[in-house]
């Protein structure tokens, strides 16, 4: 049983970490766009690290199909939304940060 | 009039594939622990289910049951692979971009524009979201009828994965058969 919980824990932790370099990139990247980078694919790995992690803490459960379903449906919808905000932001002309540019 | 009879068939069959598709579902979620603790009462449980279920299928199964499609199980068989490298590829991606946030590695966005050999539905969302996931690009908008992608790139490595290398391409155009 300590086993499961401290290799679960690792996999929190781990997800956790992600979560947070993702929400670094979001205040620290210079424009929309590289912002958009950051959150978008921290969130990904960092949701499946911490799904996974709750999946070894539950063992083999109907709870755990459940939760391997949310985490599906995330890999579908992520990049989906994302893309939605991008092509939004393009279409409506906003500026793209070039290196050297002053920070938007 | 034999066309008639067998678009008919063809309705029916996929409302039936749909209805039992989403009953065990339904039964997977939510009707699982009740049949375990209180066995008598399958028939009200399940009742619920059937009814949920109905509604369902009637509603969604032109989009559930594809109308046209070809070798789709060789498909399925070549896109179980392909997920498994996108795992991976998920990996990559976050390191990549955890690298950039804490100053390794430099950001230099560009914007490009190229052309692919994809033109189903399916393949060219398939080739968008795997854009998305991949390290340091996201697709920003999609052309249909050419097949042409506008990818933001977070600097020129990226990019030239795209528009030099094209592992992606090909990988895509394997899985979906549209080389």
């Amino acid at each position: 049983m300590l086993a499961i919980d401290v290799v679960a824990t690792m996999f929190l932790a781990a997800g956790a970490f992600f979560m947070i370099t993702g929400t670094i990139g979001l205040l620290k990247f210079p424009d929309f766009y590289t912002r958009m980078h950051a959150t978008g694919k921290c969130d990904t790995l960092g949701q499946i690290l911490i799904i996974v992690g709750c999946m070894i803490y539950e063992g083999f459960t109907l709870i755990t199909i459940k939760l391997l379903m949310v985490s599906a449906f995330y890999l579908l919808a992520g990049p989906a939304g994302g893309h939605a905000l991008m092509k939004a932001a393009y279409v409506t002309g906003l500026p793209v940060w070039k290196k050297g540019d002053k920070r938007m | 009039m034999d066309m008639a009879v067998m678009e008919r068939g063809n309705k029916t069959f996929s409302i039936i594939l749909t209805f039992c598709i989403m009953f065990a579902f339904w039964m997977l979620l939510s009707a699982w622990t009740v049949y375990l603790v209180e066995p008598y009462d399958l028939f009200i449980v399940s009742s619920k289910g059937i009814l949920a279920a109905i509604i369902v299928s009637f509603l969604t199964y032109e989009i559930f049951v594809p109308s046209r499609g070809e070798n789709v199980i060789l498909k399925l068989r070549r896109f179980i692979p392909y997920v498994g490298w996108e795992l991976w590829q998920i990996y990559l991606a976050t390191i990549d971009v955890a690298k950039r946030v804490y100053g390794i590695l430099e950001v230099d966005p560009q914007i490009i524009e190229f052309d692919t050999t994809l033109r189903s539905d399916f393949a060219l969302v398939t080739f968008g979201n795997s854009i998305t996931l991949t390290p340091g690009t996201i697709t920003i908008d999609i052309e249909p009828e050419r097949g042409r992608y506008i990818v933001h790139a977070i600097a020129k490595g990226p990019a030239d994965s795209l528009t030099v290398d094209q592992t992606m391409q090909k990988k895509v155009g394997h899985v979906f058969m549209e080389e």
